[in-house]
C-alpha cells in the first residue's frame, strides 16, 4: 500500500438484485458508499415517475454531478430529489438546470451547487408549471452573477455570499410571494447591499428589518394596509365600531397560524388575506376581511361571557361551535348579502369523512352541524343532527336568544352525541377549520387560575420606562430611481430645536444693514393687504352704484352712449401665505467667500435675519429650520423658529448660534419641513430652500440617486400644494438645479449681496 | 291682492310629526316669534315650513340663501327704467309688507353682513327700515321670520353670529327613528315598508360615517328618491347606488363601503 494515501473503500463493486439497478449502477461509476446505499429506493422511485429516455438522462446527469469533485452531496441530494421536481412540474427542466450548474460550477458558487438542488423540489412544487422554473432558473443565475464580486482585475473571484442563504429561503419565499415579488424582493436586496457581504447575507436570510419591509410589500393577497380604511370605514358604517385595527403577522408563523382575535387594544386581524378559491365560489380578501369582521362584531353585541370553570375542553368546544353559529346567524338576519360569503367560506364536510372508529370526530361532527345551522341545504340525513339543528332555530325564533341558552342546548348536544374515540390523540381536521371566526377568548371567564403551565394571560410586569431624552426619530422613505421605487422607512430625521447664542448679535447685525431695511420698509408698506376693497365700474354686481347709473343716465337722456357698467361690488385683498424657510447648514458653509472675508454661514444668518424681520413685517405666518446629515441614520432636522413664534430674542438668539457641518440629505429634510408647513392652513404654502450646492452625504456614491430623490420629495410637496422654491448659491448649480426644481429656483452668483438679495427674492415671490 | 294669492301653499304637503313641533309651532306663531330650524340636510325642514304655512293659510315667500347674496338681495334695491330709477323690493321686504312667512333657507350660506338685515325685524321693533330708499317699513301683524340652517356643517367660517341666534326660538330637527321614516318613504313613495326598512338600513350606515370622510349621512330626502326609482322597477341596488351612495361621496373607500353596504342589506 502506498504511503500517505488513506484506503477508500471502492463502492463500485456493490451489488443490487434487480438487473435494471444493477445497470443503472454501472452507468453511474460511483465510489461513494454514501449514495450506493439509498441508490435502490431513489432508483425505484425514478423509474415509477421517468420514462425510460428520461431515466438514463438523470442518471447520466448524476454521473456529472458525482464527478464535479465536490464530494458525494451534489450527486445524492440530485437522486433523491430530482423525481419530485419532475413530477411537481410535469415536464424535463432537466437541461437548464444542469447548464446552471455548470456555470455555478465554473464560477466560484461551486459550494452552493448541493443547497441549490437541495430546495428544487419544494421549489417546483411552490411553481407548479416548467415555464415558471425556468424564470426561477434564470433568476438564481442572475442573482449568482451579480453578487459574485472580484477585488482585483476583471475576473470574479469571491463567492456570492447571498446565493446559499437564497436558496435556502427560496421555498418559503415562494410561499409568501409570486414569482415576480420576489424577483423585485431579490432585485432590492442585489442593489442595496451589493457591496456589504455581511449585510446581503441578512438581507436574503430575512433578518434585516428593510428585507421584512420590502417582503411585505410585495406580498400576494390584499393587504390589510391597503384595505385599513375602508375596513375601519365598513365596521363604523355597519356595526358602529370604531375599535382600533391591529394586524398580526402571518408571515413568519409557519407551525402554529394565529387566529382573529380582540381584547382592549383593538380587533386582531391577519396582515394579508388571499382570496379563497372554495367550493362555494370564490370570495375576495377584502370579503374575507369583512367576514372575520363581522363574526367579531357580532359577537361584541350578542354574545356574553360564561363561567367556564365547570365545563370540559369538549363542552367548552361546543360551546363555542354553537355560539359562533348563533352570532352568524343573527348577522345574516340583518344583512342577508353576507350569507354568500359566510356560506362559501364555511367548509362543507363530508358526512361520511371521518371514521369514528379510529379517529376523534368531535370538530368533524361540530362543523357539520356548524353547516347545517347555516344552510338550509346541507343534505345531511343524520336524525339527531337535524333535531337539533331544528332546536337551534326553533330558540332563535322569537328573538336573538342568548349565550347562556345556546351553551345548554350546546351541553345537551355533548351528551347525547359522545363517543369514546373523542379521547383519542387522532383528531380529524379537515373540512373543520372555519377561518373567518376568532378564536373565542372573549367568551370565557375563569373564576379560578388555570393549572395550566403556562399562563399567557397573565400581566406582564414591566420595569418603568425611561424618559426618552430626546424625541424619537422620525423615519421617512427615499426614492431610488433605478427601481423606481420607495426605500422604506431609509432616512431618520431627528428634530430638536436649535441651541441659543446671543441675541444682540442678530440686533447689531440688523443695525448694519439699516439702510437696506429702510428700503425694504418701503416695499413692504405696499405689499401690506388692505382688507376690503370696493370694485366699482362693473356691468355685474352686488349693488347699483348711483352716481355712475346717473351719470350713464344722463348721457342716454343726451343721446350718447352710456356706459353700461353701473354695478360696484365688494371684494377682500387679503394676503394668506405661509411660509418655511429650510437652510442648509452643511460643512461647505464654513467655505469664505472669493473676495471677502466672511463666511457663507454668516452672509446666511445676515440673510435670514433680514428675511425674518421682513416676513415678521408683512404678518405671514413663518418658520425657520436648518437641517445637515452625516449617513441616512442621522439626518439632523433643527427648529429656529415656530409658526407661531414671533421674531424676539429667543429666535434671534437660534439665529446667532447657527453652526454648519456635515452633509446634505435634501430629500429627508424637505418631507420633514413639508409634513410641518402642510399643517398649515393657508392659501399659499412656500417652501424656500437656501443651498449652496448639490445633494450628497456620506453614505451615498452615486449622486444622481440623492437628486432624484430630492425631486421626488419636491413632487410629493406639490401633490400637497406646497409650492417649493430653492435659492443656490451654488454658480454651478445650474446643471441639477433645474432637474429637481423645475422652474422653481434662482441662482444668486454674487453670495455678497445675498442679504439684500434674499428679502427681495422673497418679496417678489409673493407680491 | 294679487300679489299675496301667488305666495299660498295651494294643497296640503305630506308632514308626519315626529313630536310636538306642529302645536309648538302654532304657539310661536301666535305670539309672532321668529323661527329658526335647525337640522341635518333633507331630514324634513323645508317640508315642515311649508306645512305649517299651509295649516296657518298664510302665504309663504321662500329665499334660498347663497354666498353671493347681498343685503340689496333681501331688501330690495333700485333699478333703472325708461322714467329713470325705480325701487324694487326685495323678498324679505315683500313679506313685511303683505304679511306672508318669509323663509330663509340654509341661511349661514349667506354672508355674516347680509343676515344682519334681518335683526329690525326680529325683536319688539319689527320694522324694516330701507336706508337707501328713506323708507321705514312696518311690519304686517301677520309677518313672521323664519330661518333653516345645517348645524353640521364642518366649515368653520359659516356659522350664525350669537346676535343673530338669539332672536330666534328654535326646533332641533334630525332624521326620524327607523321605523317612522320608513313609514314617511312608504307614504310618500308608495313602496312596502319592509323594503323601506332596508332602505332606511343603509341610510344609518352611511350617518354611521358622518365625522369619518362624510360630511352629512344619507338624508330622509335621497332615500325617498331610491324608493321613487325602485317603485319604476330600478333593482333595489342600483337605485341604492344611483340615489344614495353616488350622490354623498367622491371618495373610493367610502364609495367602496357603501356598495357593500348595500350588498350586505339587500344580498
Amino acid at each position: 500500500m502506498p504511503i500517505g494515501l488513506k484506503p477508500v473503500a471502492d463502492a463500485r463493486s456493490r451489488q443490487f438484485d434487480d438487473p435494471r439497478l444493477q445497470e443503472a449502477w454501472q452507468g453511474l461509476d460511483c465510489g461513494f458508499a454514501a449514495v450506493a446505499d439509498v441508490f435502490a429506493d431513489c432508483a425505484r422511485e425514478a423509474l415509477g415517475a421517468l420514462t425510460a429516455s428520461q431515466f438514463a438522462a438523470y442518471i447520466e446527469a448524476a454521473r456529472g454531478l458525482g464527478k464535479l469533485g465536490r464530494g458525494a452531496e451534489p450527486m445524492l441530494v440530485f437522486l433523491q430529489e430530482w423525481p419530485a421536481v419532475v413530477g411537481a412540474v410535469r415536464g424535463d427542466a432537466l437541461a437548464p438546470v444542469l447548464d446552471l450548474v455548470r456555470a455555478m460550477q465554473k464560477s466560484p458558487n461551486g459550494g452552493a451547487i448541493a443547497g441549490f438542488l437541495q430546495t428544487l423540489a419544494p421549489v417546483a412544487r411552490r411553481l407548479q408549471a416548467i415555464e415558471q422554473l425556468e424564470l426561477y432558473l434564470d433568476l438564481v443565475r442572475d442573482l449568482m452573477q451579480r453578487t459574485s464580486t472580484s477585488i482585483h482585475g476583471r475576473h470574479i473571484t469571491f463567492p456570492s455570499p447571498s446565493l446559499p442563504v437564497f436558496c435556502r429561503q427560496a421555498p418559503q419565499l415562494l410561499g409568501l410571494l409570486s414569482l415576480g415579488g420576489l424577483r423585485n424582493w431579490a432585485d432590492y436586496g442585489i442593489r442595496s447591499h451589493a457591496t456589504h457581504p455581511e449585510r446581503q447575507e441578512e438581507y436574503f436570510a430575512l433578518q434585516s428589518a428593510d428585507s421584512r419591509a420590502i417582503l411585505q410589500r410585495e406580498r400576494h393577497g390584499t393587504l390589510f394596509a391597503d384595505v385599513e380604511r375602508k375596513l375601519e370605514l365598513w365596521l363604523r358604517a355597519l356595526w358602529r365600531e370604531g375599535e382600533m385595527l391591529v394586524p398580526y403577522s402571518t408571515a413568519f408563523d409557519e407551525i402554529r397560524q394565529p387566529m382573529p382575535y380582540w381584547d382592549s387594544q383593538g380587533m386582531r386581524v391577519p396582515d394579508v388575506l388571499d382570496d379563497a378559491l372554495r367550493p362555494g365560489g370564490r370570495v375576495s380578501g377584502l370579503d374575507r376581511y369583512r367576514a372575520v369582521l363581522a363574526h367579531m362584531a357580532g359577537h361584541r353585541r350578542w354574545s356574553s361571557p360564561q363561567i367556564a370553570d365547570n365545563w370540559s375542553p369538549f363542552q367548552r368546544m361546543a360551546v363555542e361551535f354553537f355560539e359562533d353559529c348563533r352570532v352568524d346567524l343573527l348577522l345574516v338576519r340583518d344583512y342577508p348579502g353576507l350569507r354568500r360569503i359566510l356560506l362559501a367560506l364555511h367548509p362543507h364536510p363530508a358526512a361520511a369523512g371521518c371514521d369514528p372508529e379510529t379517529t376523534s370526530c368531535l370538530r368533524h361532527r361540530l362543523a357539520m352541524i356548524s353547516r347545517a345551522i347555516l344552510d338550509p341545504d346541507h343534505g345531511y340525513l343524520e336524525p339527531v343532527l337535524l333535531d337539533y339543528v331544528g332546536r337551534f332555530h326553533a330558540l332563535l325564533a322569537e328573538g336573538p336568544s342568548s349565550t347562556a341558552e345556546v351553551a345548554a342546548l350546546a351541553l345537551s348536544w355533548v351528551a347525547k352525541t359522545r363517543r369514546q374515540s373523542d379521547q383519542f390523540a387522532k383528531i380529524h381536521f379537515t373540512d373543520t377549520v372555519i377561518d373567518y371566526r376568532d378564536d373565542n377568548r372573549q367568551l370565557w371567564r375563569f373564576i379560578e387560575e388555570g393549572d395550566e403551565e403556562e399562563a399567557f394571560d397573565e400581566p406582564r410586569r414591566r420595569s418603568p420606562a425611561e424618559e426618552p431624552a430626546a424625541l424619537p426619530p422620525r423615519r421617512y422613505p427615499e426614492w431610488d430611481y433605478r427601481s423606481q421605487s420607495y426605500r422604506p422607512d431609509w432616512a431618520s430625521v431627528y428634530e430638536a430645536l436649535h441651541p441659543s447664542g446671543n441675541a444682540a448679535d442678530i440686533d447689531r447685525l440688523l443695525a448694519r444693514h439699516a439702510v437696506l431695511a429702510k428700503r425694504l420698509k418701503r416695499l413692504l408698506d405696499i405689499l401690506k393687504p388692505q382688507d376690503k376693497v370696493r370694485v366699482r365700474y362693473q356691468e355685474e354686481g352686488s349693488e347699483l352704484d348711483l352716481d355712475v347709473a346717473l351719470r350713464s343716465l344722463i348721457d342716454y337722456r343726451s343721446g350718447s352712449m352710456p356706459d353700461p357698467r353701473i354695478n360696484m361690488s365688494h371684494t377682500t385683498a387679503g394676503r394668506n401665505i405661509a411660509v418655511m424657510v429650510l437652510l442648509d447648514l452643511s460643512e461647505s458653509l464654513n467655505n469664505r467667500v472669493a473676495g471677502g472675508g466672511q463666511t457663507v454661514l454668516e452672509l446666511s444668518r445676515e440673510a435670514v435675519s433680514l428675511l425674518a424681520w421682513a416676513i415678521d413685517r408683512l404678518g405671514d405666518p413663518c418658520a425657520i429650520a436648518g437641517f445637515h446629515s452625516n449617513t441616512r441614520h442621522e439626518v439632523r432636522f433643527q427648529h429656529i423658529k415656530g409658526f407661531s413664534e414671533f421674531w424676539d430674542d429667543a429666535v434671534k438668539g437660534r439665529v446667532a448660534a447657527m453652526q454648519a457641518g456635515w452633509s446634505t440629505r435634501i430629500g429627508a429634510a424637505l418631507r420633514h419641513a413639508g409634513h410641518y408647513l402642510a399643517a398649515r392652513k393657508a392659501d399659499k404654502r412656500i417652501l424656500l430652500l437656501l443651498t449652496d450646492g448639490e445633494p450628497s452625504d456620506v453614505d451615498v456614491d452615486d449622486g444622481a440617486y440623492l437628486r432624484a430623490d430630492a425631486k421626488r420629495a419636491v413632487d410629493e410637496l406639490s401633490a400637497k400644494g406646497l409650492t417649493t422654491f430653492c435659492l443656490s448659491l451654488d454658480p454651478k448649480a445650474d446643471e441639477y438645479v433645474s432637474e429637481i426644481f423645475g422652474q422653481r429656483w434662482r441662482v444668486l452668483d454674487r453670495i455678497e449681496r445675498l442679504p439684500e438679495q434674499l428679502p427681495m427674492v422673497y418679496l417678489n415671490l409673493t407680491r | 291682492m294679487s300679489n299675496k294669492e301667488q305666495f299660498l301653499v295651494k294643497s296640503e304637503p305630506f308632514y308626519q310629526a315626529q313630536g310636538r313641533e306642529v302645536s309648538l309651532y302654532e304657539a310661536a306663531y301666535a305670539a309672532r316669534l321668529p323661527v329658526m330650524v335647525k337640522g341635518p340636510t333633507g331630514c324634513g325642514k323645508s317640508r315642515f315650513v311649508e306645512y305649517m304655512a299651509w295649516k296657518l293659510g298664510k302665504p309663504l315667500v321662500s329665499v334660498a340663501c347663497n354666498e353671493d347674496m347681498t343685503a340689496s338681495d333681501l331688501v330690495g334695491r333700485w333699478l333703472l327704467d325708461a322714467g329713470g330709477t325705480r325701487w324694487q323690493d326685495g323678498p324679505l321686504t315683500t313679506a313685511a309688507r303683505i304679511g306672508a312667512i318669509c323663509y330663509l333657507d340654509e341661511v349661514v350660506e349667506a354672508r355674516q353682513d347680509t343676515t344682519v338685515v334681518i335683526h329690525p325685524l326680529t325683536d319688539h321693533r319689527r320694522t324694516l327700515p330701507l336706508d337707501k330708499k328713506g323708507e321705514v317699513i312696518e311690519a304686517h301683524p301677520d309677518f313672521q321670520l323664519v330661518i333653516s340652517y345645517n348645524p353640521g356643517y364642518q366649515s368653520l367660517m359659516k356659522d350664525l353670529k350669537q346676535s343673530t341666534k338669539q332672536r330666534f326660538t328654535a326646533f332641533d330637527f334630525d332624521y326620524p327613528e327607523a321605523a317612522l321614516e320608513a313609514r314617511i318613504v312608504a307614504t310618500e313613495t308608495g313602496i312596502d315598508e319592509a323594503t323601506a326598512a332596508r332602505l332606511i338600513q343603509v341610510a344609518q350606515a352611511a350617518r354611521n360615517l358622518k365625522g369619518h370622510g362624510l360630511d352629512e349621512g344619507i338624508s330622509t330626502r335621497l332615500v325617498v328618491y331610491a324608493a321613487s326609482l325602485m317603485r319604476r322597477g330600478v333593482a333595489a341596488n342600483d337605485a341604492c347606488r344611483m340615489a344614495m351612495a353616488r350622490p354623498i361621496t367622491d371618495d373610493a373607500d367610502i364609495r367602496a363601503t357603501l356598495d357593500s353596504a348595500i350588498d350586505s342589506v339587500f344580498g
